[in-house]
């Protein structure tokens, strides 16, 4: 374990501790303990920056399950460590804004911070993971702390159906992704994702690899809200406003940018990665923004928004792509779209979240996000406004800031590929412009949409629920520091150049930096008299059209039938999921104790007479048995009579007597075949359920044995005589065939010299299968809370009529 | 209904004995627990034995008189040793070696001498919590509820 893993694991650690003090300390707000956990990795994760502007690695390995392979191994390159910052960064300015944005009195603190930090942990572990299982693991860590989080206001039905549907949707691309690492696995050998790049040549050409391709693109894009799974994006809106500017634009949803950035080495070199990432990003984008314009909801536009500029980075590093597939290396031409996907990245987490946290600051001062109802609020909030001039300026590319630099790196990274001969791609790659261009146009009518209607018009303080006022000094710290970075990096882009950008784009395309080729980050802000600057021109000429006519073309959008919106899609599909598992349930779980044990032993059965029969298994030799002794057969007489009679018994008292004797003639038999551990066991368990028996025996109802059908008895007694015979079938089967030398003959050899025990029994219970062990008792205890609460809950009416 | 109102059941024999009996159950669960790493006994049934012990408390006398000898809540007895079997298990991370590797070794203790102390014992110490915080959990439920 070293200092990455105790940093990686640091917040979840905390997380332990945070409903003791959110209990004990309730004049503190608890996120102020909280703060001190991303501020801390914040500074840790800072000090690697000179390491890998010079192209260092570092790595820690912890073994975990090595003889699967499965190792946590942190790697941190340029990339892990750009999102790294991104992660703990905007995670302390979003702890440090929620601390004034939740009320300690009325919100249950400790679950809010505990999710938190476990989301924290998660996301470091994706990003900074170089073995894939524990990437996978991670990656669903993430999905699950986020549906915790939207679900967090669960009385809500929205935020629990929006917890749902994220939750359904992300774990869905996250299994398909574990059937890629095992495709991906078996064919590399490995789980190793630097190994497996190592191996490339050697597995490219394979049937699967293009299988396990599309599947990590299937987590990639269900992740990164891509068309046609982004329907969860917006349902997510339903968390708190801190989570939204979080998880659900700076952090989360970049998790499948992340992967398809990460994986770009071993994938980036089939044409189908290339037009997979780029055709869907590039849907997405024009898609995310047409929905925006359509959106009431400040945060609603703020999540199609989020799903748009998602798809423009992700179309980016699917254009970069195009870089493996060009000889001519050192123009830079080709990287320039994975530089521009890095840059945008790290622009789309600075003007997003600030926007975030305006809009949560709207909701929170004047009680509503609807942006038919707000208006007029510049004299009442002018930091909020200066807030969201600056964020929405970025977001529409407007010079001087961020966002104008990184959408005209975009530009010329579409024109770029779309006038190149790459696989037959100019018949259609207009396609490619056109949607960019679009997409563009209509950010730029949301943007000016996003200000316009809050900030300026006619002030309507009759629809709000509350009067409005400025947010406290706290609330607005964190997006002004966000702010000022938009604008700073607007103005100094080349403080990022070599610093984030170029480390993480050298991580992407490790085999342009093999071949010797150059990756140049310059970023300029006047490229001069070029396509790009008219494409600019025309987009904020047509948008600013647009969104003067707004009103007259709006009513377009009511005119999409509902059928075939995915949302209605998704809803349906659910429905009829429901419907079906409830008609299997209402004929299988009959409700009877009666009916489950005979699934159970009816499938056991077929299920071992089969194999048996398969295997063709039936056969038996007489002469391993050793012989039998008369005392041996009188207890087996007893056992037997006693199990019979328990059938016939007309009282309880004399069924819980017979039971007891079965239970102590077994005992007896383990006495005489020398396990006295087990028999010790067998007596006291009898010992201990009789006085149990005992306890109840009053409660319980008299044996009734009337309602019982002759039918009903003969199937019983078939089934029965059927697992009977079936358990003496794999008795003297496996008596008769030993494939295998016995397990046992480890044991022997090592108890003592491994263990340092004696008795075998209990040291394979708590050394050599401790494993199993744990989770019995964790059974256990279980099955006991169960008892428990059924009792208790009885007893409180809670649960009977 | 009526012979459960009727909870001290006053046999004086049965509960003179159960007053030493209980004590030498309890012995020998713990002599079970310890032995359990060269001979048969160890957590599981030492904590097995435990709880018949008490559970022969509370048939000799009844639910409340065991409630006063023994003030737990088992629930948190069951927390307790779910939480020592996994920090055990986890333990083990700290040092840079797998999940549930476990370490022996031999000391000369006062009173025992050469004594073998395993990290296994913790473990086991674990189950045995777990085991008597469950059963008892269990009967006190039921035993109580009325």
């Amino acid at each position: 374990m070293s200092v990455m893993h105790g940093a990686i694991l640091l917040p979840i650690l905390i997380s332990l501790f945070i409903p003791l003090l959110a209990k004990r300390i309730p004049t503190i707000h608890t996120g102020w303990f909280v703060l001190v956990v991303p501020v801390l990795l914040v500074s840790y994760f800072s000090r690697f920056l000179p390491g890998t502007m010079s192209g260092e690695t570092y790595t820690a390995r912890m073994p975990w399950l090595p003889s699967l392979g499965i190792d946590f191994v942190t790697y941190l390159d340029g990339l892990g460590l750009l999102f790294a910052l991104l992660i703990t960064g905007i995670g302390s300015l979003v702890v440090l804004y929620s601390i004034f944005y939740l009320d300690a009195k009325k919100e249950s603190l400790g679950t809010f911070y505990v999710y938190l930090l476990m989301f924290m942990t998660a996301m470091l572990g994706v990003v900074l993971s170089d073995n894939m299982v524990v990437l996978y693991l991670f990656w669903e860590l993430t999905s699950i702390s986020s549906f915790l989080l939207i679900a967090y206001w669960y009385e809500r039905e929205r935020s629990r159906y929006g917890a749902q549907k994220s939750m359904l949707i992300t774990v869905f691309g996250g299994l398909a992704m574990l059937g890629g690492i095992a495709i991906l696995s078996t064919l590399s050998g490995s789980l190793s994702i630097r190994e497996t790049y190592a191996s490339l040549a050697s597995i490219q050409g394979e049937p699967f690899f293009t299988v396990a391709l599309v599947l990590f693109l299937l987590a990639a894009f269900t992740k990164s809200a891509q068309f046609p799974f982004h329907i969860w994006l917006p349902d997510a809106m339903e968390a708190p406003t801190p989570v939204s500017a979080y998880l659900h634009s700076a952090t989360m949803v970049k998790a499948g940018l992340y992967l398809v950035a990460r994986f770009s080495p071993i994938f980036a070199d089939e044409s189908l990665w290339f037009y997979l990432v780029s055709s869907v990003g590039i849907f997405t984008l024009f898609w995310g923004s047409l929905n925006a314009v359509k959106q009431h909801d400040l945060k609603g536009i703020l999540a199609y928004s989020t799903i748009s500029q998602l798809g423009l980075i992700m179309s980016l590093l699917g254009l970069g792509a195009a870089a493996l597939h060009v000889d001519v290396l050192d123009d830079g031409l080709y990287t320039i779209a994975t530089v521009a996907a890095i840059f945008h990245l790290i622009n789309h987490a600075t003007f997003k979240g600030s926007l975030f946290m305006m809009a949560g600051i709207v909701d929170h001062e004047t009680g509503t996000r609807d942006i038919r109802k707000l208006g007029g609020l510049a004299q009442l909030m002018p930091i909020s406004m200066t807030i969201a001039m600056i964020g929405t300026l970025s977001m529409a590319g407007i010079p001087p800031f961020n966002g104008f630099l990184s959408k005209e790196m975009f530009l010329t990274g579409v024109l770029e590929v779309s006038g190149s001969d790459l696989f037959n791609l100019p018949s259609y790659g207009w396609i490619i412009p056109v949607l960019a261009v679009v997409g563009s146009i209509f950010t730029f009518v949301y943007s000016i949409l996003i200000v316009r209607k809050t900030f300026f018009g006619k002030r309507q303080d009759d629809q709000l629920p509350k009067t409005p006022h400025e947010a406290p000094i706290g609330m607005l710290i964190p997006p002004l520091v966000l702010v000022s970075l938009v604008v700073i990096i607007g103005l100094f882009p080349n403080l990022l150049s070599n610093t984030l950008i170029r480390p993480a784009v050298e991580a992407i395309l490790p085999q342009v930096v093999d071949a010797g080729g150059k990756i140049d980050v310059h970023i300029t802000m006047w490229h001069g008299f070029k396509l790009e600057f008219f494409l600019t021109l025309l987009i904020f000429t047509v948008g600013f059209i647009l969104y003067k006519t707004l009103p007259r073309w709006q009513s377009l959008y009511n005119r999409m039938p509902r059928a075939i919106s995915l949302n209605h899609q998704y809803d349906a599909l659910l429905r009829r999921g429901e419907q079906t598992s409830t008609r299997i349930h209402d004929t299988v779980m009959t409700g009877y104790m009666r009916s489950y044990l005979v699934y159970i032993f009816g499938f056991i059965v077929i299920l071992i007479l089969t194999a048996l029969y398969g295997f063709d298994a039936f056969r038996f030799a007489v002469d391993p048995i050793s012989s039998i002794h008369a005392y041996e057969i009188i207890l087996a007489l007893v056992l037997v009579s006693s199990a019979l009679s328990i059938t016939f018994a007309r009282s309880r008292l004399t069924s819980i007597i017979l039971l007891g004797v079965t239970g102590y003639t077994v005992a007896l038999f383990f006495v005489l075949f020398r396990a006295p551990d087990l028999a010790l066991t067998q007596l006291v368990i009898e010992t201990v359920s009789v006085a149990l028996f005992l306890l109840v025996f009053y409660r319980l109802p008299e044996i009734s044995r009337k309602e019982e059908r002759i039918p009903f008895k003969l199937g019983n007694a078939l089934i029965s005589a059927l697992v009977g015979l079936t358990v003496t079938l794999v008795a003297l089967a496996s008596l008769s065939q030993r494939s295998f030398a016995s397990i046992a003959k480890y044991y022997i050899d090592n108890v003592a010299d491994l263990a340092a025990g004696g008795n075998m029994v209990n040291v394979i219970l708590v050394d050599f299968r401790g494993f199993d062990t744990l989770f019995e008792i964790a059974v256990l205890a279980l099955a006991g809370i169960g008892i428990f609460t059924m009792i208790k809950f009885r007893r409180t009416g809670g649960m009977d009529k | 209904m009526k012979k459960q109102a009727k909870k001290h059941t006053n046999d004086v024999i049965l509960e003179s004995a159960t007053s030493f009996i209980t004590f030498i159950i309890f012995l020998f669960a713990v002599y079970l627990f310890f032995a359990g790493h060269y001979t048969p006994g160890g957590g599981f049934i030492g904590g097995l034995v435990t709880s018949s012990a008490l559970v022969l408390i509370l048939l000799a006398y009844d639910i409340k008189t065991l409630r006063r000898i023994l003030p737990f809540d088992y629930k948190w007895i069951t927390a307790l040793g779910m939480l020592i079997a996994v920090l055990t298990a986890s333990g083990a991370l700290v040092f840079n070696v797998p999940f549930f590797t476990h370490a022996h070794d031999y000391f000369n203790l006062p009173l025992f001498g050469k004594t073998s102390l395993h990290t296994a014992m913790l473990f086991d110490l674990g189950v045995y919590l777990v085991v008597v915080g469950v059963t008892m959990t269990i009967i006190q439920t039921i035993g109580e509820s009325d």
